[in-house]
């Protein structure tokens, strides 16, 4: 697939900013003491975050102005789905924003942003887990990556916004929890990657035209320039950079950030944590380009030669 | 800004009309057009493309543009037609392909266009409904109007069968000529799809697969008719008859199936 810069941005800043939320409201619910407007900050930049990615999620599409209209088909759609529960979540976060102000402390709200937190990254998973035929996507541990690597921004991002706002309560709880979690996310995407690796397609020339020879190629697809099909499909990248993505996501979206919250862990200043963020942040917009990247679309079997 | 309203409030109509006992005077609603997920047809129109007799000649291509872009729905994007890189939207496209190791070759001319799945993986993962399976006879469309240009349904279809229009922002696809098979200002010989009226050698066949008397169905029986990607259970409606090769000429010939099908 060729990536599309709005959806990259899209789940990638949404994804963190879910992860900012839960584990403010895990905060909230377990009792730590926090400033006040530690907490109510914090959720101004999450809404940010949301509103930026929501304002991607329409790049993305060819007729923004219609865009109401895809809350209507919840119940097949895993993409109006998550149409919906996302300004839900906007807007229980504004909600529990307006409470906090108010002085109201009810756990109720925390616990209701928890809860919607995961089922937006179910919902934006499974929109790409559910298309069969991209065997990359359509696995369950897609799911399982979209959220592990939404908490482990969230909680990098959580944890340097405590060490700069000297939260040495909450510190003390998100520091452990990003290591854990950023070390836990970077074992199931290795998993998928190797997962992906080994990987066989079901679909092949032969049966995508139904030409059983052994030895079939194609000498035309039927156009001398591109189209949708070419444009939409191919990233048109090579195997060596695609290479250097994948480890460059790696070391910048889990390596590095696990270093640095280990050290954050032991020494206790800000400085690893603003490193553990600047290098997060540029690793995970590049581990979900790769992601879709990486997907081979059967569609792709048809287009492989101009002439 | 009420022509949406009024839609939704017809969708609910529909909707509800079986759990309300309705004692007004008010016509019943009219069923639904659009087929359930998983639901069997008693009609499914589709294209029956005999690769034997294909010959790569892309008038099916030229003539399914020039109906299409005629149409009500608007133009075909059509860009830079005369430059060095000219791109735009087709329903349709010829293929070609060569199977074996030279000189015994084969030149194998495949035409390709939506196929009309009887499962189609691209209608329910449309977050708007634009996109549909007719009831009544089985055709995939697009409603263009409610269209978002997502792009979500062309990632949902294996074969590369829908394209963006990338000048009115909305997906495309072949309607089997919809706006052509019920006209009946047309003579009834022309009440067929553009690309089957256009074909020179006879290669693309168009009918109801559901109907087993029908010329489709009997070629799909008596040639070894065969789906693409039967892998993903499409179940596609349009199907491809194998190429067949004639080892005498002139005369009586021998022929028998070869390259493709389950032949």
């Amino acid at each position: 697939m060729n990536p599309a810069f709005s959806v990259v941005v899209f789940t990638t800043i949404a994804g963190a900013a879910q992860g900012l939320v839960v584990t403010l409201a895990l905060a909230q619910l377990a009792g730590v003491p926090l400033g006040a407007g530690f907490t109510t900050g914090a959720l101004i930049l999450a809404e940010v975050m949301l509103l930026i990615g929501l304002g991607a999620s329409f790049g993305h599409l060819g007729r923004p102005e219609r865009a109401w209209r895809a809350v209507l088909m919840w119940r097949t759609s895993w993409l109006s789905r998550e149409v919906i529960v996302l300004p839900a979540f906007i807007g229980v976060v504004g909600l529990w924003w307006l409470a906090l102000r108010a002085g109201i402390a009810t756990p109720l709200l925390p616990l209701a942003a928890s809860v919607i937190a995961a089922l937006l990254w179910y919902c934006t998973a499974m929109i790409y887990a559910c298309l069969r035929f991209i065997e990359e996507w359509a696995q369950p541990l897609t799911p399982v990556n979209f959220a592990l690597i939404g908490l482990s921004s969230g909680l990098v991002l959580a944890s340097a916004l405590a060490a700069f706002a000297g939260e040495a309560a909450l510190l003390r709880l998100t520091g452990p929890c990003a290591l854990i979690v950023t070390l836990l996310a970077w074992a199931t995407r290795a998993l998928a990657l190797r997962r992906n690796a080994a990987l066989k397609h079901r679909s092949t020339l032969q049966s995508a035209t139904g030409i059983r020879a052994p030895n079939l190629v194609q000498t035309s697809m039927g156009m001398s320039s591109g189209a949708f099909n070419t444009r939409e499909f191919f990233h048109g990248r090579t195997l060596a950079l695609l290479k250097q993505v994948r480890l460059g996501f790696i070391v910048l979206g889990f390596a590095l950030p696990a270093l640095f919250a280990l050290w954050g862990v032991a020494g206790g200043t800000a400085l690893p944590w603003a490193l553990a963020l600047a290098c997060q942040v540029p690793g995970l917009l590049a581990e979900r380009w790769f992601f879709f990247a990486q997907a081979k679309h059967p569609q792709n079997l048809y287009y492989q030669v101009v002439s | 800004m009420i022509r949406w309203l009024q839609d939704l409030l017809q969708t609910n109509a529909v909707a509800d009309a079986p759990a309300r006992t309705a004692p007004s005077a008010k016509p019943a609603p009219p069923p639904s057009a659009r087929a359930l997920p998983g639901e069997t047809l008693a009609k499914q129109l589709a294209l029956v493309i005999d690769l034997n007799v294909c010959v790569g000649c892309h008038a099916c291509v030229t003539s399914c543009k020039e109906w299409n872009t005629s149409g009500s729905a608007g133009a075909l994007a059509d860009e830079n037609p005369y430059g060095a890189n000219p791109t735009g939207t087709f329903f349709n496209r010829v293929q070609t392909y060569e199977a074996g190791i030279f000189p015994g070759t084969d030149t194998i001319h495949f035409p390709k266009s939506c196929l009309h799945c009887e499962d189609p993986p691209c209608v329910p993962v449309c977050p708007t409904g634009a996109s549909y399976k007719r009831k009544e006879d089985g055709i995939v469309l697009v409603d263009y109007d409610k269209c978002i240009g997502c792009k979500y349904c062309a990632w949902a279809c294996p074969y590369g069968a829908r394209e963006l229009d990338e000048e009115r922002q909305v997906m495309t696809k072949c309607t089997l000529c919809v706006d052509r098979i019920y006209d009946e200002h047309l003579p009834p010989q022309d009440r067929k799809p553009a690309c089957v009226k256009a074909c020179p050698t006879g290669a693309r066949l168009f009918g109801d697969v559901k109907d087993p008397d029908s010329e489709v169905s009997k070629a799909i029986r008596e040639r070894g008719g065969y789906a693409l990607m039967p892998e993903w259970e499409t179940q596609p409606a349009n199907q491809y008859l194998p190429r067949r090769v004639t080892e005498v000429a002139g005369g009586a010939t021998k022929v028998e199936p070869k390259l493709g099908g389950l032949a």
